[in-house]
């Protein structure tokens, strides 16, 4: 398949993943779209690292790959403590910073 | 090459001891009493006299003169200024009058100010006097000892100022409680005027010639090539405008007969002696401009010329006895001034010096008059309330000579020196001038030797209603003469007036050879005895003249009209000095007040300035608030702005 | 390249996007999560296909194996969302997309436009890409990447440990004191 393919692919599955991080109130879905967008960002990778014969390409991946699931482990913490003062998951209402 | 035996290096004592002067009275000046103060400005004022005179003696060993630089002013781009006191002939001249002079009134002004402080009920305004007076000389020295024009703009700034403080130094009284307020107001602005002028003269300067330093104009100057000569033209009318600012001529002398508001040392100072010549000497400094400038040097002739007949008119019908000295003062500068235009700086310059003696005379024998009336006044009231008699309207004094007497010699002396009748100084001075104008141009000539007559005229009417016949009110009757710390300058006064032709006596002309070294003159005028002749016959048929009018019939009660009312509307035009100030409210003050009350204050002020600044800032509070809607704490709605920046940094990189 | 390997290419493509826009617009998180998954494990195969058989095992692996659990076991601890469907931002729905839409335009002409993406990937040939391969690398030529993944594992794990702890009155007080 032609190079064209994958990058297309990974940019609809960036887009979407941004799209469920603007449109959604549920955090853990608003998490979700955020390693949908990881994903796009490996792809592109991956598809690179075999074009051009390299293994440099999967090197990065797997430290994108590592950074995503720390990541995750501390931001489903964070929400996990928030929930337990708010009793509720709704994204807009931590908005103590307004103003 | 400094010669040795010079004392150039004292020159810039002439201006730091009355600035020390000044600087005591500021400071302990209450402690030291009354007497204290006046003792140390007058010792301030003397000893700058030393100094001047050690100046005169280094001058004569070495008559070139010297620059003496003191310190670096300003260094900007191309334009460097000094501040350096040159030491020459004429500057010398001027120290010597003006600190010489300047300590006679000193002296006077301690006997006179103490009465004054008495009559007008301010005892602690003695020192602040003084201060003044001392800033006054500081000021003047600085003035005729500058090397460049921007520092004799310092000086002459400085001269205002102090005219302005002083003749307001009774800022609470006078008319209706803001008269002398309002004279030193207008002194101040009117010399603004002047200033005006002065400025864009040195402006010009500046820009034509890249210096303000005299030496480096004059050479720039006649370097120039002709086609120039418009710049040196429209140079030397600026120059005549700060002139006739200072020296109150045509049509800027409407401040000085106000000024009289003022203390009448202050008044003999200032506005006969000093200030009012800093723009005679500033022409005669200015010599080889206005040589380059042969229209200008008519203009200043005729100008200096009508001033002299416009002021004498005006002085023949005034009643105030410091007002006729006033008016006579303007006149007297327009001889000079018209002397200086036409380039016979030596005959300017000694009726500069002989006016000096004689005008300082009179006037401090007018303040002599005023405080024998005063005292007077007092001496009447002991008993009564009775009507508040003007002590100075000539029409309540008379017969003062038998109650005065010492007064009544200097002042005889003072106007006849005025007047022009030999051997007095006066004569002399005058006669120079009107022969070098005989030469020159004939209608100048006439109308200066009618100026001469009016002259002679108003002295004789001045003479006769104060001192002669009886004494027209008790007041009159009751005054008494003055303690010698008042008399004595006025006789040292009179003593120079007699002796001041010898400064330049004809055939010996000390004067002319002297201001020689500074300025290029050209021959001595030979002395004429046909012009000689005729100024005296003038002088003598106008104190005659003025012996028919006011002394063969003594005038009787001060309320009987002026024996010369059946001149009838000429008279009124004449003691209403030709209605010029009330011209110049009309024309000028009234309509500039208008424009500033009802455009400039409401329309030009509060709606448009006003409007723009609130304007401003509420636009700013409303953008503000517009922009706060941003910040609504969501995380949702931050994220969409995050994406906005993206898409519009990948939009640039799009479309570079 | 033939009929049937493209078809091949064209469903795993259309498997992909549908279940990444699945998982965006469904309403339960847990479906979320499952069509997550099946998101994962198509873009392992594309891994797979692309000659990184390492990286497409670790993606199944470490994504849909544990990030994935992780999550539905915090979408099992906070229990269902009540949150309405119609979104309190204005405009934030019609700006979002459109915004959206011109990035993927914009992507798409920046990186396609320009450049010569017209060129074939080639197929794995089998060679290349073993776990042993990749160790030797990235042991050898990246050592800073595995010191820095170390480091973010040890954070992530203390955070997460501290995050959630809290003291004792926090988490008991909060649920019970303040109601």
């Amino acid at each position: 398949m032609p190079l064209a393919f994958y990058v297309i692919l990974s940019v609809i599955m960036f887009v979407i993943g941004i799209l469920g991080v603007m449109l959604r109130r549920n955090p853990l879905v608003v998490f979700m779209s955020l390693e949908m967008m990881f994903n796009a960002a490996n792809l592109l990778f991956v598809t690179f690292a075999s074009y051009y014969h390299q293994l440099q390409g999967q090197i990065i991946v797997f430290f994108i790959m590592t950074v995503a699931a720390a990541e995750v482990a501390v931001g489903l913490a964070i929400m996990v403590a928030i929930f337990r003062t708010r009793h509720s998951i709704d994204l807009d209402q931590v908005s103590n910073l307004k103003g | 090459m400094p010669v040795s035996g010079t004392f150039f290096y004292l020159a810039p004592w002439v201006i730091f001891l009355p600035a020390l002067g000044l600087v005591v009275n500021l400071l302990i000046g209450k402690r030291l009493g009354n007497h204290g103060a006046g003792i140390v400005a007058s010792l301030a004022t003397g000893s700058a006299f030393c100094v001047a005179l050690l100046l005169a003696f280094s001058l004569v060993r070495q008559p070139d003169g010297e620059i003496f630089k003191i310190a670096e002013w300003l260094s900007i781009g191309t334009l460097k200024v000094d501040w350096a006191l040159k030491v020459d002939t004429l500057s010398a001249t001027m120290m010597l009058v003006v600190a010489g002079v300047g300590t006679l009134i000193h002296i006077y002004a301690i006997g006179y100010m103490q009465k004054d402080v008495h009559h007008n009920g301010d005892p602690e305004r003695f020192t602040r006097f003084f201060v003044y007076f001392n800033l006054f000389i500081v000021a003047m020295m600085t003035l005729v000892t500058a090397n460049n024009y921007l520092m004799l703009f310092v000086g002459w700034e400085g001269v205002g100022l102090c005219s302005y403080l002083l003749i307001g130094f009774w800022f609470e009284k006078g008319a209706q409680g803001t008269g002398n307020a309002k004279a030193a107001k207008k002194a101040f602005i009117v010399n603004r005027v002047g200033d005006f002028g002065l400025l864009m003269a040195m402006f010009l300067i500046f820009w034509n010639f890249g210096t303000f330093e005299f030496r480096g104009v004059f050479d720039a100057a006649k370097a120039m090539p002709t086609a120039g000569n418009g710049v040196i033209l429209l140079i030397t009318l600026f120059m005549l405008l700060g002139v006739t600012g200072k020296s109150a001529q045509l049509p800027l002398f409407v401040w000085l007969p106000d000024a009289m508001a003022g203390p009448t040392p202050v008044s003999a100072l200032i506005h006969a002696a000093t200030m009012v010549t800093a723009g005679v000497y500033l022409m005669a400094r200015s010599l080889p401009l206005f040589v380059l400038a042969p229209a200008a040097q008519s203009v200043v002739m005729w100008v200096g010329a009508l001033t002299a007949l416009f002021a004498a008119t005006i002085a023949v019908g005034q009643y105030d006895i410091k007002k006729v000295l006033a008016y006579s003062t303007i006149s007297q500068l327009g001889f000079m001034v018209a002397a200086v235009g036409m380039g016979a700086v030596t005959a300017g310059m000694f009726h500069l010096i002989t006016h000096a003696f004689f005008k300082a005379l009179l006037f401090l024998s007018a303040g002599s008059v005023i405080l024998g009336m005063e005292s007077g006044e007092e001496g009447h009231h002991k008993g009564e309330p009775g009507e508040a008699v003007d002590p100075q309207d000539m029409r309540n004094m008379g017969g003062l000579q038998r109650r005065m007497p010492v007064t009544f010699w200097v002042y005889l002396t003072g106007a006849l020196a005025l007047s022009g009748i030999a051997p007095l100084s006066g004569f002399f001075s005058k006669d120079e001038i009107l022969t070098s104008v005989g030469q020159q141009s004939l209608p100048v000539f006439i109308i200066l030797l009618a100026a001469a007559f009016l002259t002679a005229f108003y002295m004789g009417r001045q003479l006769l209603m104060v001192f002669g016949g009886r004494a027209r009110t008790h007041v009159a009757e009751q005054a008494k003469e003055n303690s010698p710390i008042i008399t004595v300058p006025l006789v040292i006064l009179a003593v120079l007036s007699i002796l001041g032709g010898l400064i330049n006596f004809p055939g010996l002309n000390w004067l002319e050879t002297w201001l020689e070294h500074t300025l290029e003159l050209g021959k001595p005028e030979a002395f004429s005895i046909l012009t000689a002749g005729i100024s005296l016959v003038i002088a003598l048929t106008g104190l005659f003249a003025a012996w028919l009018l006011y002394g063969r019939r003594s005038l009787g009660s001060p309320e009987r009209p002026d024996p010369l009312t059946p001149m009838g509307w000429l008279y009124k035009a004449l003691e209403h000095k030709w209605w010029v100030d009330e011209v110049y409210q009309f024309v000028l003050v009234q309509p500039y007040r208008y424009i500033a009350r009802e455009v400039m204050a409401t329309w030009s002020d509060q709606e448009i300035i006003d409007g723009v600044a609130n304007d401003l800032g509420n636009i700013t509070s409303a953008l503000s608030q517009g922009w706060s809607a941003l910040q609504n704490g969501l995380v949702r709605s931050y994220a969409l702005m995050m994406l906005l920046g993206v898409v519009a940094i990948l939009a640039y990189l799009l479309f570079r | 390249m033939d009929l049937l390997s493209q078809i091949g290419y064209g469903f795993l493509a259309l498997v992909i996007v549908s279940s990444a826009a699945g998982m965006i617009l469904s309403r339960n998180a847990v479906y979320s999560a499952v069509l997550l998954v099946i998101n994962f494990i198509s873009v392992a195969i594309i891994y797979l296909v692309l000659g990184a058989p390492f990286i497409a095992l670790v993606q199944i692996t470490v994504y849909a194996g544990s990030i994935m659990i992780l999550f539905l076991f915090v979408i099992m601890l906070l229990g269902p969302d009540f949150l309405t469907g119609t979104e309190p931002i204005k405009g934030q729905r019609v700006l979002g997309i459109s915004l959206g839409v011109v990035l993927a335009v914009e992507a798409g002409i920046l990186l396609v436009g320009r450049g010569n993406l017209w060129a074939l990937v080639p197929v794995f040939d089998g060679k290349g890409s073993s776990p042993e391969a990749l160790g030797l690398v990235l042991f050898s030529q990246n050592p800073l990447i595995i010191i820095g993944i170390s480091l973010i594992l040890l954070v992530a794990t203390v955070g997460a440990i501290l995050l959630t702890r809290g003291d004792g009155s926090a988490s008991h007080g909060n649920l019970e004191g303040k109601e």
